[in-house]
């Protein structure tokens, strides 16, 4: 640590703790990949999540995913709320027996000391209705703040993960906040530079945040968003038809990816609509339970692929 | 004799579930060992977020041997049933079995099967696995790379350690040995995650116990407890200041640490703007603190508790200044949920109401609101209550449903519109009804007695029950999800507690207008009384009368006045309380069995007046007398609402009842008479049911 230079450290710069978290991850033996290409949620969207946490063969991976959550944008007036927000990732299948000390030798890496901080594990049962997903786990607490979720996949795109895989994500912005010591998001040291320097997240993203919130919630296009939605929904069934294939022993599909691509689409395009209100409270229901059906069937295509199968 | 310690070690246990593990653990294992033959002296379970232990104590080393005689087939029988004998005794051949003779039925074989009693120490390597693969985790899971096999253990969290040691005090224990899917049993725990990590070999439960608290770990839940309630109070009252108590956070906050070390943080003056419900919802459902108040105003202060698990090097100061921190981020949040609130009138929100659905089948929110305005303003005159207040306390009482402080903490709802009410100059009756209407939520809960409030908290209830009524989805056994139950309870409090005269049939009418029902107005009011009915029974036997009065009451036509019920079975109980309601009771009771036999025998009923000319004793003139004066002394007491004249006019039938029975052969040989004295027996039953059916009494 005593190696950084003081603009690294990630107790005084944002992408300090990111690589901080990245050279840590990669030191341990993990993919570190970059964020997927498309609109997502969270990072457990990147398929090299969904779909990399079913099947048989290990994978380690991790990577930043930014998350788009239309319906939390606040113009950039909130301290702490946004629409766009970055995750930090991990992926480890299996678990590893000690992934809760790994996890919390990453913390002491970014500078959270355990003997002088608090640091609890309290329940907290994820389940993502849309991804067909859920795993039991907790959130992890930093004298008193959320920091990151831990959990254990036990079903992703309704397929029963066996192995189990665990899931580590770390709110960067509000981990950032912890150990800069800053209140609002804005606030936060980007860089970590000084003076004239120093770049600020208030700089590279408020404006974003207003502009998207205006989208967000007063125009953004909605008979195009509705297409939208059942234009994904229909090629991602037709991609899902036409990559399975008769292979010598048992079936094999050739396009699990590209019809997932869709599946984030549509749940893209959902979240959107919802953000605008003109889903229904019924409607709502049947939206997630559409877009669930598509991560199911590409949940089922992708454990018949090279990458998902057992041998 | 020897004592048993388990401990089962994870990753950390949802707080919310410790308590019943350490049960079910407890439970579990002891059932098991009796189910054995192995009778134990004392047990007892703990559980921290990262342990479930156990000890057993004064378990017999063994099962004691087992002595069984199996009687086998008579000598001589068929083969196959020898052979079968033979079989299911274990023996290799006739040689080995004794023959018991009976004169009687013939000689037959007996085998003396000896069962060598098993060791304790084998006995529990065969139970414990089985109780921890089937233990009742409200939720349980996988990991690991052993999740992929069939038959993987599933456990709350990953389990990490197994200790199982068995023997006596003054002696090296044994290793109970058995291994879980991969986890074998020994000697090894491991103490506080941060404070003293390292690996702890412990023989038995007093060492066990000793050792964790010198690797910083309390064992004992209680005892964590009171540490956190001591130290709290201590350090509140230090800075002149009280602890609001709250028992279900004690319980949680002491089941997410295995070391709790109390502290105090401060906040913000400026946010004690706020109401203090808010302060304190926020504080404890997001960050698991406490809060104090000012013992002299009785409000809050702008400190607060918070329970750490470590002893950090610093004596606390960053976890403090952390969680103040976390702390003011919270209530920044809900001071500009709350002032966002403010900025909108509670009217303006009704709009959105359209768009919720309350049920599938009985429409949106905003349709129920109406439906409340509407049935509130027509209930109003009946409780006392002003209609246009009323109808103004309908209109805005849910639409606190859609502010952001009842989002983010819903069981603020109705206190946060009482806020806003006031806040935009509602008058005070119509603010308070936000939060009545609600009340009371249970048996122990506050009756609202302002009259506004009242309306608006019955025409809310009967909509509910009318509603779930007519799409007929009743409460079932168990089952209740909407809460039925108590919404019909609450109708009852509101009246009785209120002394209200309330036509619940009335009310429940003006509910169904406009709805599609199921069943025919008629049976869904009739049903509905019933269930009051049996709501009413259930209020009045908890507070210790009689059920069977209750019946005895509503059986009379017309009974849907629940405040004259509860009268009627006041009056009721005291008279049975006395010589002459027992009697009365008993000479009421023995006429309907006479009666009965002769309607059965006769295949008729003997209604109508009887005949005065027919009356040959005195005993029968008198009883006609008697009851001609009950029945009008009785009915007009009972038209002003006098239960207990009414009773005491029933009471001076009693001993013309008492003569009848004495002097009077009912059955008499001449038809003509018999069937007269049979017509007068049922004027007792008719003159007694001015008051209650006496036939739905228990003796």
């Amino acid at each position: 640590m005593d190696a950084l230079p003081a603009h690294m450290r990630p107790e005084r710069s944002f992408q300090g703790l990111i690589l901080t978290l990245q050279r840590y991850w990669a030191d341990y033996g993990c993919v570190i990949l970059q964020p997927y290409d498309m609109e997502v949620g969270a990072g457990t969207f990147h398929p090299a999540t969904t779909l990399r946490a079913l099947g048989p063969k290990p994978w380690n991976a991790a990577y930043v995913q930014p998350s788009r959550r239309p319906k939390d944008g606040r113009y950039g007036e909130n301290p702490n709320r946004l629409q766009h927000y970055y995750q930090f990732q991990v992926i480890l299948k299996p678990s590893p027996p000690d992934i809760q000390d790994l996890y919390l030798k990453s913390l002491a890496a970014i500078g959270v000391d355990s003997h002088l901080h608090d640091i609890r594990f309290v329940e907290d049962d994820w389940e993502s209705p849309t991804l067909g997903a859920w795993g039991l786990g907790w959130e992890c607490w930093c004298d008193g703040m959320e920091v990151s979720q831990f959990t254990y996949f036990q079903q992703v795109a309704g397929v029963e993960c066996a192995p189990v895989a665990g899931e580590l994500t770390y709110g960067l912005e509000r981990l950032a906040m912890y150990v800069q010591g800053v209140d609002r998001v804005y606030d936060l040291n980007f860089n970590g530079r000084d003076g004239a320097d120093k770049v600020t997240y208030g700089e590279v993203f408020l404006q974003a945040e207003q502009e998207y919130s205006r989208h967000n919630f007063e125009y953004s296009d909605v008979e195009m968003l509705f297409e939208q939605f059942k234009m994904a929904e229909a090629a991602c069934r037709k991609y899902l038809a036409a990559g399975w294939k008769d292979a010598g022993n048992g079936k094999e599909h050739l396009m699990a990816l590209p019809a997932y691509d869709q599946c984030i689409k549509a749940s893209h395009a959902f979240n959107l609509l919802d953000a605008r209100g003109v889903i229904s409270v019924t409607e709502r229901q049947s939206y997630i339970l559409r877009v669930r059906e598509l991560a199911k069937a590409c949940g089922e295509a992708w454990v018949h692929t090279e990458a998902g199968r057992a041998s | 004799m020897p004592d048993l310690l388990l401990e089962l070690f994870s990753e950390e246990i949802p707080a919310r579930m410790q308590a019943k593990a350490a049960d079910d653990l407890r439970r579990m294992v002891t059932d098991k060992l009796v189910a054995e033959g192995l009778v134990y002296e004392g047990a007892k379970a703990f559980a921290t977020p990262r342990r479930l232990a156990l000890t057993v104590h004064g378990i017999p080393a063994r099962q004691a041997d087992l002595k069984e005689e199996r009687k086998g087939p008579r000598v001589g029988g068929p083969e196959a049933a020898i052979a079968g004998f033979l079989k299911a005794a274990g023996l290799s051949s006739l040689d080995e079995a004794q023959i018991q003779r009976d004169p009687k039925k013939g000689d037959f074989y007996v085998a003396l099967i000896e069962k060598p009693g098993r060791a304790t120490l084998d006995v529990l390597a065969e139970i414990l696995p089985v109780i921890i693969r089937t233990f009742p985790w409200p939720k349980s899971m996988r990991w690991g790379a052993r999740s992929a096999r069939p038959g993987a253990l599933s456990w709350v969290r990953p389990l990490h350690a197994i200790t199982a040691t068995f023997g006596l005090e003054t002696e090296e224990p044994d290793v109970v040995k058995f291994a879980i899917d991969g986890i074998e049993t020994g000697q090894t725990t491991f103490g506080h995650r941060f404070m003293a990590p390292q690996a702890v070999a412990v023989r038995r439960f007093e060492d066990y116990e000793a050792k964790l608290l010198e690797a910083k770990v309390v064992l004992d839940p209680e005892r964590r407890k009171d540490t956190i309630l001591t130290d709290a109070k201590q350090l509140a009252f230090a800075q002149g200041f009280e602890l609001v108590e709250d028992q279900v956070l004690l319980d949680e906050v002491a089941g997410l640490v295995e070391w709790p070390v109390v502290l105090m943080g401060s906040f913000d003056q400026e946010f004690l703007s706020i109401p203090g419900e808010v302060i304190r919802a926020t504080i404890r459902n997001n960050q698991k603190c406490f809060v104090l108040r000012d013992p002299k105003t009785e409000k809050l202060a702008n400190k607060f508790i918070l329970t750490s698990n470590i002893e950090a090097s610093d004596g606390g100061k960053a976890i403090v200044a952390g969680n103040e921190r976390v702390i003011r981020a919270r209530l920044s949040d809900a001071k500009f949920f709350y002032e966002t609130d403010l900025k909108t009138k509670l009217e303006d929100r009704l709009p959105k109401f359209e768009q919720i659905v309350f049920h599938e089948k009985l429409g949106t929110q905003g349709e129920r609101i109406k439906r409340i305005e509407r049935l509130a303003a027509e209930i109003a005159p009946l409780v006392g209550a002003d209609v246009e207040k009323t109808k103004r306390a309908a209109h805005l009482a849910k639409t606190d449903l859609l502010t952001d402080v009842v989002g983010e903490f819903p069981e603020l709802q109705g206190l946060m519109g009482k806020y806003y009410a006031l806040a935009q100059g509602e008058d005070a009756s119509v603010a308070a009804a936000s939060e009545e209407h609600y009340k009371p939520q249970g048996p122990n809960d506050r009756v609202p007695t302002d009259p506004v409030s009242v309306a608006v908290a019955l025409a809310d209830k009967i909509d509910t029950l009318v509603g779930f009524w007519a799409i007929d989805e009743k409460p079932t056994g168990s089952k209740d999800p909407y809460a039925l139950r108590r919404a019909a309870l609450g109708v009852i409090r509101l009246i009785v507690e209120n002394k209200l005269r309330f036509p619940i049939l009335k009310a429940a009418a003006a509910a169904s207008v406009d709805r599609s029902t199921k069943v025919g107005l008629d049976q869904l009011a009739s049903d509905l009384l019933s269930f009051f009915a049996d709501r009413l029974k259930v209020q009045l036997r908890e507070q210790g009368a009689r059920h069977d009065l209750v019946d005895a009451v509503f059986a009379l036509e017309g009974q849907d006045d629940l405040l004259m019920v509860v009268r009627r079975v006041e009056a009721l109980g005291k008279f049975l309380d006395t010589d002459d309601g027992k009697n009365l009771l008993a000479g009421t009771k023995r006429a309907s069995n006479i009666l009965s036999i002769e309607e059965k025998k006769d295949k008729r009923k003997f209604d109508g007046a009887p005949e005065p000319s027919l009356y040959s004793l005195a005993e029968e003139k008198a009883l006609a007398d008697a009851i001609d004066l009950a029945k009008v002394g009785a009915s007009v007491a009972v038209m002003n609402e006098d239960f207990e004249s009414a009773m005491s006019a029933m009471a001076k039938l009693r001993p013309a009842v008492d003569a009848f029975f004495d002097k009077v052969k009912v059955n008499d040989d001449d038809p003509k008479v018999r069937e007269n004295r049979l017509t007068l027996l049922n004027e007792i039953r008719v003159a007694t049911r001015a008051v209650a059916d006496f036939s739905k009494i228990q003796d």
